[in-house]
């Protein structure tokens, strides 16, 4: 009872504070918007020269393609986001797999082939305009995108090589760059607000006494750290949908997921980096040091979690690097709801590594807070 | 110790605090009894913050013990005691309103919240953003927090330094209202007139250890006898200065000595017709008692 108490106590105090600090509110919300809107012009043009193929694999020839060539299958079906590294991955591809390539194509330079064990994520691709036609070699068939200009122009090229397929059609939005890079930009305004929100203010509090003075009453630790979470979050989620939405509205994004699940997502990895803010700020009465702590997490953790660009061409050591990051995780998992329709069974992987981090950064954090901190 | 068989509300035995490997706070034995204001006084360094600090359970002591009414302290301390400390900050964008609301949801029983506003003259300043205080104000509003539990052991540090001389007196006033509510105060500071005016006892703290304690009266009484007599230098002029006054000092335009008998000086001073215009007769202060048991300035360094 006097835990809720005291708990809304802060928690309203501190959502005062940001209601009060206009600029700060409205600075939160004008920086991501003015990142999405930016990136959408900078990386409008999508100069494709060449036209790119999906071919579905039978699953019985699919036994004899190679261990390796498993992996870069994988690698590749991962990374048809991103149009410059996919020309370069699909190449290797096609030099390894020749033979179970679509033969009347495979004398044009020009033409890309790409392979994908699953019908319904190289379909999706061709939807997002990722790939201008699909074909199933063994069943005869192909897919077009009749919203697609290239789409087009690949069907016809293939009818004029041979006429044993039979045509299907499909329609979709393109998947742009922004669509891509979008997860990518509320992530790093979600970790910059949950890092430095709730990391560089408790440190700044502890400097200036506030800290000191909660202290003073029968507050306790954990009711003031849940407090700071808590407002936190909802500020970030609150943040988050209304520039979604603003966004929304001049680009309308590519999302084949349940919006639902991607809040669930946006608050599990606010409230993950949240615990981590908390954690640096444990102990530290140092605005510098924590801004030199802070700053060593964020800028690795935005270049690393692929928030501008897709790790999959990555050497192994960077990916691996990049899964100790709470970001990845996320924009994983939000990438999947946006782009492929994921349901939470196959997001729940990453919500667990979320939330068993959360719980390891409050534990740890917990243990080191002090009020009044180090080197007084 | 001499007559209180009530039990202290507040006592230590061997508070020591170390930093660097210096005793800052050196074996420390206080006893305070329940209802007087108690105040630690003595010049910057001398460990009264780290003391009071110790007392108020926000500093871990590296020796000693402290008993809260014989037990040792616990969070629960926290709804019991209110404290004032001497650097202090509240968060950002809250108004005097807000902070009140903030502080009374801290406590399971806070105090009426218009008595405490009428308390601590607040009725004006309610909707004003508390960075934007006066000196003044702030201290009141400060202490309308540590007031908020109504609390029976009130820790004051510094409460007055940097205020203007009308906000000193008018803090003092709000401090002789909580006194008379039978609360005890534990206050520190380095003002002389401030412990004089305030304090039912003290104790002087130099260098992490008690100098002596006691009642302000009855220290100066014990350590000063008589008063300290200041005639202008003027007054002896073309006159051989009496062997009564062979052991005063010259300071500035006056002439002063220490007279233990003050009438017995000034007849023999009349006696040999030095004039007395100008005559100045004062009592020793704490600042003089400070410097008598140190030899250094109280507001030195």
């Amino acid at each position: 009872m006097m835990f809720w108490k005291r708990f809304f106590g802060v928690l309203t105090a501190r959502n005062l504070e940001f209601w009060r600090d206009k600029e700060s509110l409205s600075w939160n919300l004008l920086f991501p918007l003015v990142l999405v809107v930016a990136f959408a012009f900078l990386f409008d043009s999508d100069d494709r020269t060449l036209v790119t193929v999906g071919v579905i694999q039978e699953a019985q020839l699919s036994q004899e393609i190679s261990q390796r060539e498993q992996t870069e299958q994988r690698e590749q079906t991962e990374q048809r986001e991103q149009t410059e590294q996919r020309e370069q991955t699909e190449a290797v591809a096609s030099a390894n797999s020749q033979e179970i390539f679509v033969p009347e194509l495979a004398s044009l330079d020009f033409v890309e082939q790409v392979i994908y064990e699953d019908r319904e994520q190289a379909l999706r691709r061709l939807q997002q305009h990722q790939l201008d036609l699909v074909i199933a070699p063994g069943e005869q068939r192909y897919w077009l995108n009749e919203s697609s200009p290239g789409s087009a122009l690949a069907a016809e090229l293939l009818s004029a090589r041979s006429d044993n397929y039979a045509q299907e059609i499909l329609s979709g939005q393109a998947l742009r760059y922004v669509d891509w890079v979008l997860p990518g930009i509320l992530a790093m305004n979600l970790m910059f607000s949950c890092l430095y929100g709730v990391g560089y203010v408790i440190v700044r509090y502890r400097k200036n006494s506030v800290l000191k003075r909660l202290q003073a009453t029968p507050l306790s630790a954990f009711e003031f750290l849940l407090a700071q979470v808590v407002s936190r979050v909802w500020l970030v989620l609150a943040t988050l949908i209304i520039v979604y939405l603003i966004c929304n509205a001049i680009f309308s994004f590519v999302m084949e997921g349940s919006y639902l699940l991607l809040i669930l997502l946006a608050f599990v990895g606010s409230v993950c980096v949240s615990a981590l803010g908390l954690l640096i700020a444990a102990r530290t009465r140092s605005e510098e040091l924590s801004r030199g702590l802070l700053d060593f997490i964020a800028w690795p953790m935005l270049l690393l979690s692929g928030v501008w660009f897709s790790l999959d061409s990555s050497p192994e050591w960077v990916q691996q690097l990049a899964q100790i990051f709470p970001l990845t995780h996320l924009l994983d998992a939000a990438r999947a709801v946006m782009f492929d329709g994921a349901g939470l069974a196959e997001i729940f992987p990453q919500i667990v590594v979320l939330i068993g981090m959360t719980l390891l950064f409050l534990l740890v954090g917990a243990r080191l807070f002090r009020w009044v901190g180090d080197g007084r | 110790m001499e007559s209180t068989h009530k039990m202290p509300i507040l006592s230590t035995r061997g508070l020591t605090k170390t930093y660097d490997g210096v005793n800052v706070v050196d074996k420390l034995d206080l006893d305070i009894p329940e209802g007087i204001c108690f105040g630690l006084l003595g010049p910057n360094g001398a460990g009264k913050t780290t003391t009071i600090e110790m007392l108020e359970g926000i500093l871990p002591p590296n020796a000693g013990t402290i008993l809260y009414r014989g037990e040792p302290v616990d969070k629960h301390f926290f709804q019991k005691v209110g404290i004032q400390f001497q650097h202090t900050a509240l968060p950002d964008f809250l108004k005097v309103n807000d902070v009140l609301n903030l502080f009374s949801r801290f406590y399971d029983q806070p105090m009426n919240r218009d008595e405490l506003i009428a308390w601590c003259n607040l009725e004006d300043i309610l909707e004003r953003d508390h960075r934007k205080l006066s000196g003044g104000q702030k201290q009141r509003l400060l202490l309308a927090l540590a007031l908020m539990n109504d609390p029976d052991l009130l820790f004051l540090d510094e409460p007055t330094t940097g205020l203007d001389p009308q906000a000193r007196r008018n803090f003092w006033e709000l401090v002789r209202s909580v006194r008379s509510r039978g609360k005890t105060i534990l206050l520190t500071t380095h003002y002389m007139d401030e412990a004089e005016q305030l304090c039912d006892e003290i104790a002087v703290l130099d260098k992490g250890t008690i100098l002596t304690q006691g009642a302000p009266r009855t220290l100066l009484n014990q350590h000063f006898k008589g008063a300290l007599i200041r005639i202008p230098v003027g007054n002896f002029a073309a006159k051989a200065i009496p062997p009564e006054f062979a052991g005063a000092e010259q300071k500035g335009d006056f002439m002063q000595l220490q007279a233990t008998q003050v009438d017995a000086t000034l007849s023999e001073l009349i006696a040999s017709g030095v004039s007395l215009n100008g005559l100045q007769v004062e009592s020793a202060t704490l600042d003089d008692l400070f410097l008598k048991l140190t030899g250094h300035e109280l507001r030195g360094e």
